[in-house]
């Protein structure tokens, strides 16, 4: 409770007008943000400040944390499988998201322009009523290099069979799609409801002047729907940079490194090798590569403001 | 029916003949389908599997309907074979304690939905509706909390936890999100803040305590986004895999994801049991399968919902 006195202690910055009858409800408002305070104090705000000050020790759970200065840095810029894992999440990122945008935009318009149908906007989202688990379950499966149904179908058409999870070079790209078949129908509803907002009367006006589907894909929708592009690619990117269930049950982060990625090589540190300073020292570089992701795609897409209106 | 909706909108000269459909739709149409049959083929592949016979999938891996029908899977799964039965079908002879981890899922992911939407619904009332020093400033500071990735907040909760004593509890996997989301304080904030002024004014000439206007007009009024908040919390909750795999050492709090990832592990390395995975896989699906058929329209809107505000 002193923290948030001490916050409070701090002058006001209103952000509209002072309402014509003042009242102070500091008790109440107090009481009200009591719970909400605990938690964000002991499970986001500590963390995150113990989180840093970790990165800067050696620690096994065990025993004390040791301050050791910038030894886990330094460690780190010197690892390369600390640099392997950067470059293949990178990978991992760039093939999740590049696929999964192009195809949730795509349904989404189709689910715009085509239908309103709301069953069909169910069938879309059900694999996200599914874990990333169970999905990478199915995938391990089908994807099996000797009996799963994907190879069978690859041997059937005379083509080669495709070791996806056990080969160095499809791992991620596999990985990636695994996780796209969970998400893009959420994504596309996302965008759907982006595209809602647009009003039919633009479409109208187009199709007097004449202009296909196609081209009013590219002049009229695209463009309105930079706003809730740029949020949506905002929330997708941050959470595909956290990749971890679907490697944690397909690969375990092989062959070899292959697919060890930024999360799964901080758990294997942390839970496996007990080096919670250092894994804690890598969490900071994946917080440090977010905030600039962050802070760069805010500043290309220009998030805040809109096209209509 | 469907056609028509987009077409009917255009003026009935201009519309094209409804049954006669452009060569660009039916290309739209059989993408959709395509689509559609991603989506959905791995849910069927999960049911052929899982009733096949896992000794006669070798063989018959190219039959598209279910391989030596069986319901030997699901009797693995469940424990209902003795060791030796279940070895002799391809299984490990260990079981799924199905019951418990379903308690302890429902049980995490009600305490975490219930208690985060209720604690950030009165945090977003106290930043919104009530006048104190300094809301600004600390609602300025939950917002932060959003930049902040909950993956870096992993390693030190997960040190506090065990420092609490807490380490393989539910409310061990509850606590940390039980309390607070930033996301959600800043959502229903958004929406409280939407609410015509004049309706609490009302209320509170009619001599009604504040609180009694949170509860019986601020709550129910803004009943679509905290419906939208329940079912997105639920399903996130019910879906993670990481934190919990953290937390839990023994059956007594694991949720269905980490004992379908121990059944995994466990399963023979060469020549895995794949129609009892394929059993398991179902198994920890099915819960939230059924609440998505029986709430689909609900779940589909709330999605929409949460990218527009």
């Amino acid at each position: 409770m002193s923290v948030t006195e001490s916050v409070m202690a701090q002058p006001q910055a209103s952000d509209r007008p002072p309402p014509a009858r003042r009242r102070d409800d500091t008790r109440l408002a107090l009481l009200f943000i009591a719970p909400a305070t605990v938690g964000f104090l002991i499970f986001l705000g500590w963390p995150t400040v113990r989180g840093i000050w970790l990165s800067f020790t050696e620690f096994n759970l065990l025993t004390p944390a040791e301050f050791n200065g910038f030894d886990n840095y330094l460690r780190m810029v010197g690892d390369p499988i600390f640099w392997n894992a950067m470059g293949v999440t990178l990978l991992y990122v760039v093939i999740n998201i590049g696929l999964q945008t192009v195809v949730a935009l795509v349904v989404a318009v189709m689910m715009q322009r085509l239908t309103q149908s709301s069953l069909l906007r169910g069938l879309v989202l059900t694999p996200y009523l599914v874990s990333n688990v169970v999905a990478a379950m199915v995938f391990l499966w089908i994807l099996d290099t000797q009996l799963g149904v994907g190879n069978q179908v690859l041997a059937g058409l005379g083509l080669e069979r495709i070791p996806f999870l056990s080969d160095d070079a499809t791992v991620i790209p596999t990985i990636a799609v695994i996780n796209v078949w969970r998400h893009v129908g959420y994504t596309a509803l996302l965008i759907f409801a982006g595209l809602q907002a647009i009003p039919q009367t633009v479409y109208e006006a187009g199709k007097v002047d004449g202009a296909s589907e196609i081209k009013m894909f590219f002049s009229i929708t695209l463009p309105l729907l930079r706003p809730i592009m740029a949020l949506v690619l905002i929330m997708t990117i941050i959470g595909s940079f956290q990749v971890f269930d679907t490697v944690a049950v397909t690969t375990e982060g092989g062959p070899v490194n292959s697919s060890r990625v930024l999360q799964f090589y901080i758990y294997d540190m942390a839970f496996g090798r007990f080096q919670f300073g250092y894994a804690s020292a890598l969490a900071v570089g994946l917080l440090v590569v977010l905030l600039v992701v962050t802070l760069v795609q805010y500043k290309l897409t220009r998030a805040g403001s809109s096209d209509l209106g | 029916m469907t056609l028509g909706s987009t077409a009917s909108s255009t003026t009935d000269a201009e519309a094209r003949p409804r049954r006669r459909p452009s060569i660009g739709t039916v290309i739209a149409w059989a993408f959709m389908g395509l689509f559609l049959l991603w989506t959905l083929f791995p849910f069927y592949w999960m049911l052929r599997t899982a009733l096949s016979s896992n000794n006669a999938l070798y063989a018959g891996s190219n039959s598209w309907l279910p391989v030596d029908f069986t319901t030997s899977g699901f009797a693995r799964v469940f424990g209902w074979q003795t060791g030796e039965e279940a070895i002799a079908d391809g299984g490990s002879g260990q079981a799924i304690n199905f019951w418990l981890y379903l308690r302890n899922s429902i049980v995490v992911a009600l305490l975490v939905t219930l208690g985060q939407t209720f604690f950030s619904a009165m945090a977003a009332y106290a930043f919104s509706r009530l006048e104190w020093r300094g809301r600004n400033l600390v609602f300025g500071i939950f917002l932060a909390g959003m930049m902040v990735p909950t993956i870096f907040t992993y390693l030190p909760n997960f040190v506090l936890i065990k420092q609490l004593g807490l380490v393989d509890s539910l409310l061990g996997i509850a606590l940390p999100t039980m309390l607070m989301a930033p996301f959600a304080v800043f959502f229903l904030r958004q929406f409280f803040l939407n609410i015509p002024k004049e309706v609490e004014e009302a209320a509170l000439i009619d001599g009604a305590s504040k609180v009694r206007v949170f509860f019986t007009l601020i709550l129910p009024m803004s009943a679509p986004a905290v419906a939208t908040l329940l079912v997105l919390t639920f399903i996130t909750s019910w879906n993670d895999y990481f934190w919990p795999l953290m937390v839990s050492y023994t059956d007594e709090s694991r949720v269905l994801n980490v004992g379908l990832g121990v059944f995994k592990s466990q399963t023979p390395q060469t020549g895995p049991d794949w129609s009892g995975l394929m059993a398991a896989t179902l198994v920890a699906a099915l819960p939230m399968l059924i609440v998505f058929i029986a709430f689909a329209k609900r779940i589909v809107n709330s999605v929409g919902f949460s990218g527009i505000k």
